[in-house]
């Protein structure tokens, strides 16, 4: 990176950290911490998006769709996420591979499942082979977003199910008396007023997603924690102009400063949107919130 | 939910459509964590013995190639689910493994796996050795019975024998010469003969692709260039 970085060996102290972090193997950290930040950005509203659809669905006097809600909502909850997470993303990938190779291949006369081999045609891959390096990596990026999403989405569901049901049933009521329809009633009484309850649910489960990011890793995403294990390892000179032990604790620990900052910020954050939905809301908080005001 | 998937697998068939078509691409897949076989440089690639070998072999059998960093853990399901095409990640050939994918002729002999330990003396049947994960090594001490401690990366089965939470640790030869020497650790005179020479791994149904590579492997066999570079990263002992 520096140019006084050609011969490590030979520097000290300060001078020799500021090429030690600057390597093109640090860059992957600091592209890596980037890459789970976007992650976040994505996934979190995406899953809440499928949370609502799903809590919407539960609630619907239809009953194919509201089992079709409760039965996502309590089959993704019941599965353990390292399982879902090393069945699920295989089983999606394979599905959208089938998916184009009926599309593409529809004289191919070979079968797709050969013994152990999922073998579709080339034009049918997904990336194809002969796609760049970036490709594959963003195409896992999204199977991981969608799997986040689904998994997270499950639960953000449960949440929002509950907040309905805790909106008093005379708020509803009154907008029936206004002679609101159902549909008026659920998206101008209901659903402005279940956040406040929805909430510290979905703020605990935000909290776990941050903490989740490193499952990333089983979908081949190289997340900061798998690059504080590479660069933590005992680098022998033979192989690196920057030996050094086993300096894992020092990675680990600056990961552990990360995720404790990126919480209390999220508290904070969390903290701020809460009271504005406290706000006017005939809730224990809305009522101190207005004895405060006057 | 039905509809997004719908939705996000037809995103998907149109977004590759422009990209269809074009010569193929052979990606190698390997671990970057086993020191000199393949690890991470400075740089951030994919550097070490099978490097050098993998961009030859792909020279010689004229194939385009591109390198893919996977875990251990999952290597073999990923190959044969197509997310890449070959491993060559030090992966020796055996009875078990060759059930599941196809190997290449071996490009290093087979040699024996060496422990490392703090005490020179000590006696490893009835010690707690650490190996990493379904290698051969961590099988061979599950099948003599004796405690085995896994573990995922080669470095954490090292540090394990740092810290004491292991007595010593079973891996290849040429791996334990790296950490041999420092910290203490001394490498153990008794050896075991395990393994059979170390291949490329392929997908039983890719016998064409397999071809190409043992060709390649033959002649640089043939010509004197394979062990040239088994000796200048003194992966093995030479054919």
């Amino acid at each position: 990176m520096f140019s006084y970085c050609t011969d490590p060996s030979s520097l000290e102290g300060l001078t020799w950290l500021s090429c030690y972090l600057t390597t093109g193997k640090h860059m992957g950290l600091y592209v890596s911490v980037v890459v789970v930040l976007v992650l976040l950005a994505i996934t979190a509203p995406v899953a809440l998006a499928f949370g609502f659809a799903g809590a919407s669905a539960a609630r619907s006097r239809i009953w194919p769709i509201a089992w079709l809600g409760k039965g996502y909502t309590s089959i993704v909850r019941g599965v353990p996420d390292i399982a879902f997470f090393l069945f699920f993303v295989i089983a999606l990938d394979q599905g959208f591979e089938w998916l184009r190779h009926q599309v593409f291949c529809p004289d191919w006369e070979h079968p797709i499942r050969q013994g152990n081999d999922f073998v579709v045609c080339t034009a049918a891959k997904l990336p194809l082979s002969n796609a760049p390096q970036w490709v594959h990596e963003t195409y896992g990026f999204f199977l991981a977003v969608l799997t986040f999403a689904i998994v997270f989405g499950a639960f953000a569901a449960n949440v929002l199910f509950g907040a309905m049901r805790a909106v008093p049933r005379a708020q509803m009521e009154t907008a029936e008396a206004y002679g609101m329809s159902e549909r008026q009633a659920f998206w101008r009484v209901l659903v402005p007023q279940m956040w406040v309850y929805a909430l510290p649910g979905l703020s605990n489960l935000w909290m776990i997603l941050i903490k989740a990011t490193p499952l990333l890793f089983l979908l081949g995403v190289e997340d900061i924690v798998y690059w504080a294990r590479e660069l933590g390892g005992t680098k022998n000179a033979r192989f690196t102009d920057y030996p050094h032990g086993d300096w894992r604790m020092w990675y680990f620990m600056a990961l552990m400063v990360f995720y404790l900052c990126f919480t209390r910020v999220s508290e904070i954050v969390l903290d701020r949107i809460m009271a504005k939905l406290t706000h006017g809301q005939a809730t224990a908080a809305g009522e101190a919130q207005r004895k405060a005001a006057t | 939910m039905k509809h997004l998937l719908l939705g996000a697998a037809a995103l998907a068939v149109t977004a590759s459509m422009a990209l269809a078509g074009g010569h193929s691409v052979v990606r190698m897949g390997t671990e970057g964590a086993y020191e000199p076989w393949n690890f991470i440089n400075d740089a951030g690639e994919i550097d070490g013995f099978e490097r050098e070998l993998g961009d030859e072999l792909c020279k010689r059998a004229e194939l385009t190639c591109e390198w893919v960093k996977n875990d251990w853990d999952s290597i073999i399901p990923n190959l044969v689910s197509g997310n890449y095409d070959t491993i060559i990640a030090g992966m020796s050939i055996t009875a078990e493994r060759d059930e599941v994918i196809d190997f290449t002729q071996p490009y290093t002999p087979p040699d024996p796996s060496a422990y490392v330990a703090l005490d020179a003396g000590l006696d490893v049947e009835g010690a707690v050795i650490a190996a990493q994960a379904t290698t051969i090594q961590a099988g061979f001490i599950a099948e003599k019975g004796w405690t085995l401690i896994e573990f995922a990366t080669p470095e954490e089965t090292v540090a394990a024998v740092r810290n004491g939470e292991a007595d010593a640790v079973l891996a290849d030869k040429s791996f334990l010469d790296t950490v041999a020497g420092t910290d203490g650790l001394v490498m153990l005179d008794r050896m075991e003969a395990i393994g059979g020479g170390v291949g490329m791994g392929l997908r039983e149904s890719d016998a064409e692709l397999r071809a190409k590579f043992d060709a390649a492997i033959t002649s640089m066999k043939e010509d004197g260039t394979l062990n040239a570079l088994i000796a200048k990263w003194e992966v093995a002992s030479q054919f």
